[in-house]
């Protein structure tokens, strides 16, 4: 017994040193590397200079700002600027070489015209020329009172009125029939399917655009996986027809997180056209998201979740349609913007999952086959609703 | 790039701009009325920091950042002006005079605008290269050695044997690297001329930098008059078959940053020669004046007279004669707002005979400079 225990401590001394060794091996040989160059300087060649443009902002008349972010392989310097192919004064916060994954902020004055495109180009100290478009030239929209409740009512409009308007059909459903209801369900998951499509497309727009060292469409691939696996992990043991509330709430937030990318792009825009949003299209994207309420309720026939749990599902649903177009409008992140889009698109395959296996329990109560008429029928009147009512928006 | 904005756009389509209403409103923030720069830190970079711009230098907020080191370049675009290279003169037996000139070609990165790199090919490390200037008749000797890694020539705009003419196939051909050849001829017609290299491919030779000024002048001479030699020339810094940078003397906006003295009243006369690739035409246009006009410089006569707009194509060149009849600061670019705003300006500062010598000094010119400026002819009692 003595003998035993120190055997232990040396074992476990032995596992960690074995367990570190090939770290400091690692370190060791990127010392030399950056020490000696390894042997390959031979194999050093010309300069590489890349640099993402991010957001450009014209926050009051007669100035542009650039947001530089370096994604290329060495620091560069961007010494002089061509805004509309003119040579221009600026500034850069912080000023100087931009090192790797570094940013800084050109602060440009020039009059720039209302309504009018125009080109910002950044020459590099090598003579690369790095090329952006403000399509629309118009003021970006500064955080005040006024503007903030605005924006706030987009949102409302766009997520959470028809959220709740789609729940004004509990009371309708919970008199169908078994059948009736899993119709219902089919086209749940089929106004699910038709959301991680659009989420995806999002995600992969805003991740597109990301400095290349995000690697953005991996990165939302592998986002969406793992919060499908973390949700099914918490799921775990859990019967959906015992906990229908849950399975609401966990498409509710799927939606919710859809919404969010809804509203940072209805909010982006704003910035670039303030006004120019109709009445029209928040109009469109009403009728578009109406059937999203249908889905949440969809779970709850059997019970009876009193008002309070509605009107927090609409508000967890609807609700990230006004974050996003605050976000959007005054201080887009293309970064969590794409984290949050992918977790989305995550939650929303969780959820087809969970509707789905609910959908073909029910199909095998009812004695009728899964792929039948009836699932096929919900799921496509499901994707045709959001598909002919996406008309009014895309246009 | 901004993707993400335009694929908003085109993804939801939100926008749908009446463009053009309230486009005016913005158009009164005067170009002049924008803040000077305070200037990016490129002191790792070696660029001291920007002077001052003086007068229109600047041309309102349109202007670079900073300043060219040109002790580090190895030239200064506003000594160029007047920097005449007549040669070693000697006499032949026969009475012609002979002129020699050695030119190397030579590879080197140069400061173009502040800050900004372009990997040059140069006759005698400066672009352009050396102004050769020389009187009608005169028998040329130029020694041409090339220290780079691609075969170069030189060839001359002129009238020439065959074997002299520096293009690939005729006499020695193209020089190879570290090679050498010895082109001689007579210096005719007179004129305002240039030369370049002629080694294929000859977009890219010639838009690296293998040019200068070849100015003949004629045996009776011209009116005394303040020189200049005006090469406009243009950088492709990113290899994409287009100019970024456009200048007079290889850097942008130089002469609006140190604006060149000049006299009023005083004859001023332009060596003007047009040397940029990818653009079809260059031009010049003065401020507050008019000019007489001497196409290819090979007349007496001019060949457009009173006019303040000239337009040539790649290759063309001439000379400019005039006066100013006020003092004060006066811009001359071409009339391609596009190159202006790219670089291509300048301003002359036109000021009494008394306060000249108070003016060179404002911008770092000396006596010196002033001479070359007045006594550049090759002819006899006329220049050097």
């Amino acid at each position: 017994m003595s003998t035993d225990i120190p055997a232990k401590a040396a074992s476990a001394s032995s596992l960690w040193g074995l367990a570190i060794l090939p770290i400091l091996l690692l370190g060791a040989v990127l010392a030399y590397l950056v020490a000696t160059g390894g042997g390959l300087q031979a194999l050093t060649g010309p300069p590489v200079e890349q640099v993402k443009i991010g957001r450009i902002t014209l926050p009051e008349r007669g100035v542009i700002q650039v947001q530089v972010v370096n994604d290329g392989p060495q620091t560069m310097t961007i010494p002089q600027v061509m805004v509309d192919d003119a040579f221009w004064a600026f500034t850069a916060d912080p000023p100087g070489s931009i090192p790797r994954l570094g940013s800084t902020t050109l602060t440009i004055p020039y009059p720039w015209v209302e309504g009018e495109a125009h080109k910002v180009a950044l020459l590099s100290d090598l003579g690369s020329v790095f090329e952006a478009e403000i399509p629309v030239a118009t003021l970006t929209p500064q955080l005040d009172g006024n503007l903030f409740a605005r924006f706030g009512l987009v949102g409302l409009y766009v997520g959470v009125v028809p959220v709740l308007l789609g729940m004004l059909w509990f009371p309708w459903m919970r008199r169908l029939s078994g059948g009736a209801m899993n119709f219902i369900l089919s086209l749940t998951v089929g106004l699910l399917v038709y959301l991680a499509i659009g989420t995806w497309l999002d995600a992969q727009e805003f991740a597109a655009a990301l400095p290349a060292f995000w690697q953005g469409t991996p990165a939302v691939a592998l986002i969406a996986l793992l919060s499908v696996g973390v949700l099914l992990a918490i799921g775990g043991k859990r019967k959906t027809e015992e906990q229908p509330l849950g399975l609401s709430y966990r498409i509710a937030t799927g939606i919710g997180l859809h919404n969010l990318g809804e509203g940072l792009a209805i909010g982006a825009a704003f910035a670039l056209g303030q006004g120019a949003l109709g009445t029209f299209l928040i109009l469109g994207f009403t009728l578009h998201n109406i059937t999203e309420g249908v889905g949440i309720v969809a779970p709850l026939v059997k019970r009876s979740p009193g008002l309070g749990q509605f009107a927090l599902l609409a508000l967890l649903a609807g609700g990230p349609a006004i974050l996003g177009t605050w976000i959007g409008g005054f201080a887009f992140n293309p970064v969590l913007a794409t984290v949050f889009l992918a977790i989305g698109l995550g939650a929303i395959v969780q959820v087809i999952w969970e509707v789905g296996r609910l959908v073909i329990r029910n199909t095998s109560k009812l004695g009728l086959p899964v792929a039948g008429w009836s699932n096929l029928g919900g799921f496509t009147v499901g994707v045709a609703l959001m598909y002919f009512t996406a008309f009014l928006v895309k246009f | 790039m901004s993707h993400w904005f335009q694929s908003l756009l085109s993804r939801r389509d939100l926008l749908r701009v009446g463009a053009g209403s309230a486009a005016a409103l913005v158009g009164a923030q005067a170009l002049g009325q924008a803040p000077q720069p305070a200037g990016m830190d490129h002191s790792q970079m070696g660029v001291t920091p920007a002077a001052p711009p003086k007068g229109h230098g600047g041309h309102g907020g349109n202007l670079m950042v900073g300043t060219v080191d040109h002790a580090r370049n190895g030239f200064d675009p506003m000594q160029l002006l007047t920097d005449w290279d007549t040669g070693k003169v000697s006499q032949l037996p026969d009475g012609q005079t002979l002129r020699e000139y050695t030119i190397t070609a030579q590879e080197k990165d140069i400061e173009i605008a502040p800050g900004v790199f372009f990997p040059a090919w140069t006759y005698n490390g400066r672009v352009p290269g050396p102004t050769l200037r020389c009187t009608e008749g005169d028998r040329l000797r130029i020694r041409f050695f090339n220290h780079t890694s691609h075969p170069h020539t030189i060839h001359f705009h002129g009238v020439h044997p065959a074997e002299m003419d520096g293009v690939p196939g005729a006499g020695p051909g193209e020089i190879l690297p570290g090679g050498s050849f010895l082109y001689e001829f007579d210096a005719e017609p007179f004129g305002c001329h240039l030369y370049h290299c002629h080694a294929t491919s000859l977009k890219r030779h010639i838009h690296k930098g293998m040019y200068g000024a070849f100015i003949v002048d004629p045996k009776e001479g011209r009116p005394p008059a303040r020189e200049f030699m005006m090469l406009q020339n243009a950088f492709d810094t990113n290899f994409d078959g287009a100019n970024e940078i456009y200048a007079v003397n290889t850097v942008g906006f130089e002469f609006a940053r140190r604006p060149i003295p000049v006299k009023k009243g005083e004859l001023i006369r332009i060596y003007l020669i047009n040397i940029i690739e990818f653009d079809l035409i260059n031009g010049f246009h003065l401020h507050a004046n008019f000019f007489n006009y001497y196409d290819t410089g090979t007349t007496l006569d001019p060949t457009s007279r009173i006019v303040d707009t000239v337009t040539q194509g790649q290759g063309q060149r001439g000379i400019l004669e005039f006066r100013y009849k006020f003092t004060g600061q006066f811009m001359f670019h071409p009339h391609i707002s596009e190159f202006t705003e790219l670089g291509w300006m300048g301003v002359f500062n036109v000021v009494e005979g008394a306060d000249y010598a108070a003016a060179l000094q404002e911008v770092g010119l000396d006596a010196a400079w002033d001479r070359r400026a007045t006594q550049g002819s090759t002819i006899k009692g006329q220049g050097a």
